[in-house]
């Protein structure tokens, strides 16, 4: 049941940012992008991370996304034209290096992960709301506090920037 | 097996009973609002307009889906399923009672119970501004596209105090399953004040819940909150383009949307099925109590008829209703019926507020809207929150 649902959700996600790649219209994309998070939720859920799944949907695809779309309907971004003539190096070279950078990641992926211990699919316990808060206030304390000052400049660098534009 | 066939017939009845309430809903509104200013309301189809809804439903399926030629189809279409579809699938996880025995075979009243109920209500309900926004994008019209630019800003803006203000009562609660939220809710204090979270110490949630009521009127698109359709600015909002069925696919998001918020105030912060006031005093016999003095009113009536068919319609109601009373004495049906009754009369007294409010304040501008999110709300449900924080800290520190 749970490689099934593995399968289906992964295809999903995996669709969802082709999709995300290949439509010229900005809305598409970025619903493409709200299916891809949607999806990588369901894959948090089958691991047994509870807790991310919810947070994920709740900020990524219920908050964060919805401001990308708002933005996006606010300037009324129309699809993007097509540019006929693409450089003959981008055509030739394209594909084989795209499968180079692939073998590189995978190489990298096979030589780094510890291949001994397979996921097992909700195996992981330690998702839930309560362990991730202690995580989050005792191991990785510092880490968390110095990631909300870092999003604390970048909307006061966001309003800093506007501010200058309407002045 | 067994868990399945229960499973299919509970999903089955609670879809049936929700799209129903969902259509009855609409009556009881137009009626609540109609006395509010004065006025009948709807009473032409069946006794006091009861078959409204069905000639409504009626109406919108045969009516003609126009579809203007100049949006965009694809999320055009995509829009009102989105809408109704996420307003309806919160029902799956709201526990409607205890765990009961139904011919020796014990299941809890509810679809679903998962361990992050309040999450997984929190997320749908954020993703639920999707149908509105797509819905004003893709309709190509000045109107709806404002509509679902004020939707998706308002809802941004309303979900931060509502989250906030929900955390407060999870502080004491200790838990996200909406059945344990229930459970630890549960009790007396000095054997007659219920604990749910509106009283419970060590600091009582009435902030929080105001806050969450204000803000699941945003949520809703309801008046004083109704920017999206504001109809005097708008024409209809987002859905200005939309007809027949697709329209009312809207209208079953709202009321979905509304229902769904009501029974989470009930849930979170009313106690749930929890009664008012202990069993030891007699709270079970109070729904008996209910039915019969109105079936008393109706035998009343029928010995005084106004009309010439009162004499045989209203003894029928009567009975009917003395009936519904007395089954709440036997003792096969009593532990369900009494928590679904707590239950239900909770949730329908917040639904009745959502109507008192649209028939009493005028619409917000739209820059009051967001100071007041920004620069009342946000700072209340922090302050609610750290002071709940400490005080609960406090306590654990003191045991």
């Amino acid at each position: 049941m749970s490689v099934i649902l593995f399968g289906v959700f992964a295809l999903i996600a995996v669709a969802c940012a082709v999709n995300l790649v290949l439509q010229r219209h900005p809305v598409t994309s970025a619903l493409s992008l709200i299916g891809v998070m949607g999806s990588l939720a369901v894959l948090y859920l089958l691991l047994g991370a509870e807790f991310i799944a919810a947070v994920q949907v709740i900020v990524y695809a219920g908050a964060i996304m919805v401001l990308f779309l708002f933005v996006i309907m606010l300037l009324n971004a129309g699809a993007e034209e097509k540019i006929p003539g693409k450089s003959l190096t981008a055509k030739l070279l394209g594909l084989p290096v795209f499968l180079i950078f692939l073998g590189v990641v995978a190489f990298l992926i096979q030589k780094y992960s510890s291949a001994n211990a397979p996921v097992e699919f909700g195996a992981f316990t330690g998702g839930g709301p309560r362990e991730v808060g202690r995580a989050l206030f005792t191991t990785y304390l510092l880490p968390f506090e110095v990631t909300s000052v870092l999003i604390l400049i970048a909307i006061l660098g966001a309003v800093v920037l506007a501010k200058k534009e309407i002045d | 097996m067994n868990f399945l066939i229960a499973t299919l017939i509970k999903a089955g009845l609670i879809a049936f009973v929700l799209v129903t309430a969902l259509a009855y809903l609409v009556w009881v509104e137009r009626k609540v609002l109609a006395h509010i200013q004065l006025r009948v309301g709807p009473n032409r189809v069946g006794p006091h307009g009861l078959l409204q809804p069905l000639s409504d439903l009626i109406k919108l399926v045969f009516k003609e889906g126009v579809i203007p030629s100049h949006v965009n189809l694809v999320f055009y279409l995509l829009a009102p399923f989105l809408a109704v579809a996420l307003a309806l699938v919160s029902i799956a996880v709201i526990p409607l009672g205890p765990e009961v025995e139904i011919f020796g075979f014990k299941t809890y009243l509810g679809l679903t119970d998962i361990n992050i109920g309040i999450l997984f209500i929190l997320a749908i309900g954020s993703l639920g501004v999707y149908g509105v926004a797509l819905a004003g994008w893709a309709s190509n019209n000045k109107y709806s596209l404002i509509g679902g630019l004020r939707s998706s800003a308002q809802i941004i803006s309303y979900e931060l105090p509502m989250a906030l203000a929900i955390v407060a009562p999870l502080l004491l609660f200790n838990t996200l399953s909406l059945r344990e939220i229930v459970d630890a809710q549960s009790g007396y204090y000095l054997g007659f004040i219920p604990r749910w979270a509106i009283f419970q110490m060590p600091f009582p949630q009435i902030f929080s819940f105001i806050l969450f009521l204000i803000a699941a009127f945003a949520e809703t698109n309801r008046i004083p909150f109704d920017l999206p359709e504001a109809e005097n600015e708008l024409v209809a909002g987002f859905h200005t383009e939309y007809s027949s069925m697709l329209f009312a696919a809207f209208f079953t998001a709202e009321y979905g949307h509304i229902t769904t918020s009501c029974l989470v105030g009930a849930l979170v912060y009313l106690g749930g099925w929890q009664p008012l006031w202990p069993a030891e005093l007699g709270s079970d016999f109070f729904p008996v109590i209910v039915h019969w003095f109105f079936a008393a009113i109706c035998f009343w009536h029928a010995t005084q008829p106004a009309r010439w068919y009162d004499k045989f319609t209203m003894p029928v109601v009567g009975v009917v209703l003395f009936v519904l009373g007395g089954s709440f004495l036997i003792p096969f049906l009593k532990p369900i019926l009494i928590p679904l009754f707590w239950f239900i009369a909770k949730a329908g007294f917040l639904i009745f507020t959502f109507i008192w409010i649209r028939g009493t304040l005028p619409r917000f501008r739209y820059d009051q809207l967001m100071r007041f999110a920004w620069l009342f709300m946000f700072p209340v449900a922090v302050a609610n929150l750290l002071i709940t924080g400490l005080l609960v800290a406090l306590g654990e520190q003191a045991k």
